[in-house]
This record gives structure tokens, sequence and C-alpha cells, in this order.
């Protein structure tokens, strides 16, 4: 096996470094909005107001506008995302205890990155008016204000709602599934187009021990593989195991024989290696990245959709994989995924079963 | 007890029969040729008597078992041998055999045993190491049938093991062969080469999944050509075949390279006629000889005498 390179290179390394390929580069955080700035008022008020969005991540300041129209052209460029436009006599409404409004103009052709925006703009907004509500308070020698209701919301899991720790669960599930089936129905459809699959079908050979003797390796190699994935996920990404271990791989061990089992079934019916990859990608790739609750939330699709999604073993790896992964969650909280994963195992593997059953009736060729 | 006993053997695909009730004998230790064009049955009918396919009815006894009842204890007991020389290609000759010999259930001590005596039979010694892609198609041919008997067995299939393997190499295969059928194995080959045929012993010919011959060599070439055959050696060989075609003193005509066989009813008669028809049309003729039938003709005349290729579906 060692020296068939091109399938151990495809099955050990290339998963490992999609991960890093796409770790880096999806990425939900909407961070560094370029913005622009028009300041009517060019008080001190008015800059120190600026000063409260540039001076976090979220936003960078690109440039200070001369006249408003500028930003016509700046946001169809897509030079800025944002624009801040401050009125004339911002800072004297202030002072007088009257309401400053202001402008913000969002680039909304991204509509979830500009969904986020608008809520880190509204953030600063509340934040600032807070402030200058409390100074005011103090200043007029009432006690200092405490807000009602003190809301500090604790995200679990992910508490900086880094997108990295949402999505590298998924681009494992994926990219396993997609490599693990393409590799396995690639390799048995060789050995049919070569002629050895003939050649050991007139053997005493069992069709069981053909399907176990090419089966094995591959789980194997597959599981060497997602713990590779997994340690770039935590060194790159610091995404850890949080849960137990044994049961990660339980889960992984039932995902993999699914897939095997797939990629077998594909093997029987495709006569050349190109047709048996196409068919593992078509079975694989989209219905992963789309159905399998990687990036796209199962609950928001449609009902019949949402019906469909059962049917691919990568959503239930995945709701396992980010219950150990991020959660840590124990037995009782993806038991249900494992008998979800039992089940598709067992019907991909009886099914590529039967299959060869019938090639034997059928011939091969 | 015969070794292969086939009984009424069909397959059929759908509506298409590859093998149409076929039925035949094969003895212990005999060189049993299989011979047909692409796309007769030949193939079919090895892989059912492997076991590899069911039939559609009939059946046959390979080495006393069923194929249909106990196709596992077949197995165990018959050598094949495919067209594709089914090797592993990134394995050495010593890991195909090894492999190989696994998969037959053979110990390691047995494996071992049995490697120098496949070494030497495909005269591979020395090149033990080299992977069997950077082998020689003669070479992988006798590596291929070493592996096909490591298990010693007493009836081997070989279909046509001789493709695409140059004629001194197919010469020294079929002193292998030779070689084990007088060791009591019973060979049974599928080929097109006709001139292979001549070193069978028994024969039979297939046509559109039926047989349409049956016998030894010198059987056939007695059987089935009562017609003595005239070698005609002329120029314009096609245009000559055409004219001669037309002629009703002329039974069958076909090419042989560069020169035609015409089957006619008078050997004297046919000479004079033949270089008067061509020479009325500026074909000259160098030499009309009689000759002994080959195989190959005995096999054209029984294919052209069946019906319509249609008839099979």
């Amino acid at each position: 096996m060692a020296r068939d390179r091109h399938t151990l290179i495809l099955m050990l390394i290339i998963p490992a470094f999609l991960l890093i390929m796409y770790g880096y580069a999806l990425n939900f955080d909407v961070k560094h909005i370029s913005l622009a700035v028009y300041d009517e008022d060019r008080s001190s008020t008015s800059r120190d107001f600026v000063g409260n969005f540039y001076r976090t991540e979220y936003f960078d300041l690109k440039l200070y506008l001369g006249s408003i129209s500028e930003i016509d052209d700046l946001m169809d460029r897509g030079e800025v995302k944002a624009a801040l436009v401050i009125p004339k006599g911002f800072s004297e409404n202030l002072k007088a205890g009257k309401k400053a409004s202001i402008q913000v103009l969002l680039d909304g052709s991204n509509s979830s990155s500009a969904h986020t925006a608008a809520g880190y703009v509204s953030a600063v907004v509340q934040n600032y008016s807070a402030k200058i509500l409390t100074k005011t308070l103090m200043k007029r020698g009432l006690a200092p204000l405490q807000l009602p209701v003190d809301y500090r919301p604790r995200i679990w899991y992910n508490p900086e709602l880094r997108s990295a720790k949402f999505l590298i669960p998924g681009l494992i599930a994926f990219i396993l599934m997609v490599i693990l089936v393409v590799s396995t129905a690639f390799a048995i459809v060789r050995e049919r187009e070569r002629g050895t699959m003939e050649q050991i079908l007139v053997s005493p050979l069992k069709p069981f021990e053909l399907v176990a003797g090419k089966t094995i390796p591959y789980i194997f190699i597959s599981l060497i593989s997602a713990h590779l994935v997994l340690l770039v996920g935590q060194l790159l990404f610091g995404v850890s195991i949080k849960g137990s271990y044994p049961w990660l791989l339980v889960v992984m061990f039932l995902f993999l024989t699914g897939g095997l089992g797939l990629g077998l079934l594909i093997s029987t019916f495709a006569r050349t290696q190109q047709v048996a990859f196409m068919m593992a990608i078509i079975t694989t790739l989209l219905p992963t990245f789309i159905l399998s609750g990687f990036i796209f939330p199962i609950r928001n699709m449609p009902v019949i959709i949402q019906v469909i999604t059962y049917f691919f073993p990568a959503k239930y790896f995945l709701v396992a994989l980010r219950n150990i992964i991020l959660k840590g969650g124990g037995l009782s909280s993806f038991w249900d995924q494992i008998l979800f994963l039992i089940g598709f195992g067992v019907l991909s593997i009886s099914l590529a079963t039967l299959r060869m059953k019938k090639i034997k009736e059928q011939g091969i060729q | 007890m015969d070794s292969i006993e086939v009984k009424n053997l069909t397959k059929k695909f759908g509506k298409f029969t590859a093998v149409d009730n076929v039925n035949f004998q094969v003895k212990e230790g005999e060189i049993f040729g299989f011979l047909g064009a692409n796309g007769a049955g030949k193939s079919t009918t090895i892989r059912m008597l492997c076991a590899l396919l069911t039939p559609s009815s009939g059946t046959a006894l390979v080495g006393g078992y069923d194929i249909r009842i106990q196709p596992e204890e077949v197995k165990k007991h018959i050598g094949y041998m495919s067209q594709k020389f089914s090797l592993y290609e990134d394995l050495t000759v010593e890991e195909n055999i090894t492999f190989f010999g696994g998969v037959y259930g053979l110990t390691r001590t047995a494996i071992k045993k049995r490697m120098p005596w496949v070494l030497e039979m495909a005269n591979l010694r020395g090149r033990e190491q080299s992977l069997a892609r950077e082998l020689a198609a003669g070479w992988k041919q006798r590596l291929a049938l070493g592996c096909a008997i490591l298990h010693e067995p007493k009836i081997i299939f070989l279909d046509e093991p001789t493709g695409g393997v140059d004629p001194v190499s197919r010469r020294n295969f079929w002193e292998l062969i030779n070689y084990l059928s007088e060791k009591g194995v019973t060979v049974f080959v599928t080929t097109h080469y006709l001139d292979e045929a001549e070193y069978c012993n028994n024969i039979r010919l297939i046509h559109a999944g039926r047989l349409v011959g049956e016998g030894t060599p010198q059987e056939l070439k007695k059987k089935y050509i009562t017609n003595p055959i005239l070698e005609v050696e002329c120029e314009k060989v096609v245009e000559a075949l055409e004219i001669l075609q037309k002629e009703r003193w002329v039974l069958e005509t076909s090419i042989f390279g560069t020169r035609l066989h015409a089957s006619v009813e008078d050997e004297e008669n046919g000479r004079v006629q033949i270089k008067k028809v061509l020479s009325e049309r500026n074909i000259s003729v160098k030499r009309i000889e009689r000759i002994v039938p080959s195989l190959e003709d005995v096999f054209i005349h029984q294919i052209e005498k069946q019906p319509e290729e249609s008839a099979r579906q």
C-alpha cells in the first residue's frame, strides 16, 4: 500500500490540508469593517463619538470624507462597507440634553455581514448613549444610575463566538465523508478495471472476506486522517476535545464504516474510475455541504428538505461531533445519533453485499 | 470420469442469448480448445464453468462438482487465468505470488515451497523483486499462470492466455501447457488464434453461442471440408475475391493475407476456371495450389453455414 502513493497522500494529507485552508478562509466573523465618516459637526464630542467605533476591532476607520456625495461612489466600489454621517449640531444637541441623531449607511449586498455590522453599530451607539446619560445624571447630583436590567450574555461553548469553532467539526465531517467515499469507490473500481477483482472472485475467498479485506485498511487510514485533522484543529484553531475521547472514536468509527459501505456500494455500480468518482462526489459533496447542518442550520429549511437530511449520515455525525468536541456532552446527549449512524452503516454495507451477490449472477463487466 | 461435463448450458442476458444449449465433455489431462470469434460466447462459458457466473439453465460438473450447487467447491479445485493477466501492478513478482497463495489458503510454508517452482516455470528467477508492471507481456502471462496454479489444481481454465504476446513467447507458453497436460492437469483454453488450436487435443468451435464444430484438429479438417480448397496467389487480391465470389462454381472464398482461398467443386476445373476468369479482368495469377485446409478454413466454412446472427435475439 505504501506504493500506492497517490491514494495514500489523498487520504492522509489532503484532509488536514483542506482544514487548514478552509479553517482560515471560512470565517463568519465580521471584523475590520471599513468605515468612512462624514463629520459635519467637527466638534470634540463628535470626534469622541467616532472614536468609539474605530477603537474596537470591529471597525477600521478608512477615511474622513469631505462631502456626503463621496459615499455613493465609495460604497459602489466596495471601498467602504459602512459610512457614518454626523450632522451639524450633534454636540450642541447633546449638551442641551436634546436628542442627537446620526446616520449610518451599510453595504447590504452581503446581508448576513450587514446584519452583524448593524448589530455592532447598535451596540456602540447604545453604549455611548448610556454613558452620556449616566454622566448627565451624575452632574445633576443624582446617584450613579444603574441600568434596571443588567444584561450580560454568556455564550457557552464558544465564548468569543468564533466561527472557526463552529465550522471545524463540520469541516471534519465534510472532509472525511468526501475523501473516504471517493477513495474507497475509486480503489475498488480500479481493481475491477485491472481484472484482479475477477481473479480473487475465482478463489475460495468468500464475498464477505473480500469486503472486509478491502474496507479494514481504509478504515484504519481514515482514522489516522481524522486524527490529523483534529490535531490541526487543536494546534491552529484552538479546538480541543471537551468530551470523552473514547466516545469520539466510537462515533468516528461508525461514521467511517457507513461511508465505506457507501463507497463499496458505488463501486458495484460504477464500471470505470471516472464514473466512480462522479457518483461518489454527487452523493457526498453537495449533500454534506448543504444538508448536514455544516453551514446552514437544518431547522431553517423547509420541512421536506429536513426529512431528506435524515438520509445523510453526516448530519448525525455532526451533531454527535459538536456535542463531544464543543459541549463535552455525555452519551445521553447523542445516543440517538449513534443509533442512526449504526443504522446507516448496517444499511450501506448490506446493500453493498447484496449488490456483490447480484454481480455474481450477472457477471462483472 | 470426465474432468468436465457440460449439460445444456445456457446463459441469457435479457433477450440476448450468449450461450445457447451447449454440451460437451472434457477428459482428464486433455488440452481442450474452445475456439471462436470475439463475442461468440467463449468467455461467458468459461466464467460459468469457473462458477463466476450463474447459468440461466443447464449445468456443468467440473471436477465432479456441480457449478450451480457447489460453486465454492468448484473454485477450490480449479485454476483460472483471465484475459487481462490479473496481477497487482504495484506489487513485485514475489509479492504477487505470496498474495495469491494466501488467497488460495496456502500456508506460508507451502507458499515458500511452491515459489521456486513457479519462478522457474515462469522463467522469472532473478526477477523476484521486479514490480509486475515492469514485466513485458510474455512474462506477465507466465506469472499470471503461475499464480493461477499455486494450489496445484487438477483443472485449469485459461481465457485467451496469449493475447498481445509475441509469437516466441506464445510458443513457449504452449510448451508449458503441454508440460502441465502431461502431468495430468486438464487444460481448458479459449482462444481466437486458430493456429494455436492445432496444439489442442480436442476442439470445439463456437459461434453466436452455439457449438458449430467438434473433434480433434485432424478430424475437424476431414469432417467438414469435403471440397478441395485452392490457394490462389495473385495481384489485386480484393478485386479477385469479389470476382470469384460471383461465380457459381466457387463455393466459398476468403482472403488469407495476400492470398485467396477458394473452395471449389472440382479441383482441375477449378484451376482452369479461376485462371480464365481472373485473366479476363486483367489480373495475373502467379500460382494456384491445392492446400490442406487449415483450422481457419474449417472455422470459416462452419460459420458461413450458420443462420444469421440475428437469430440469437
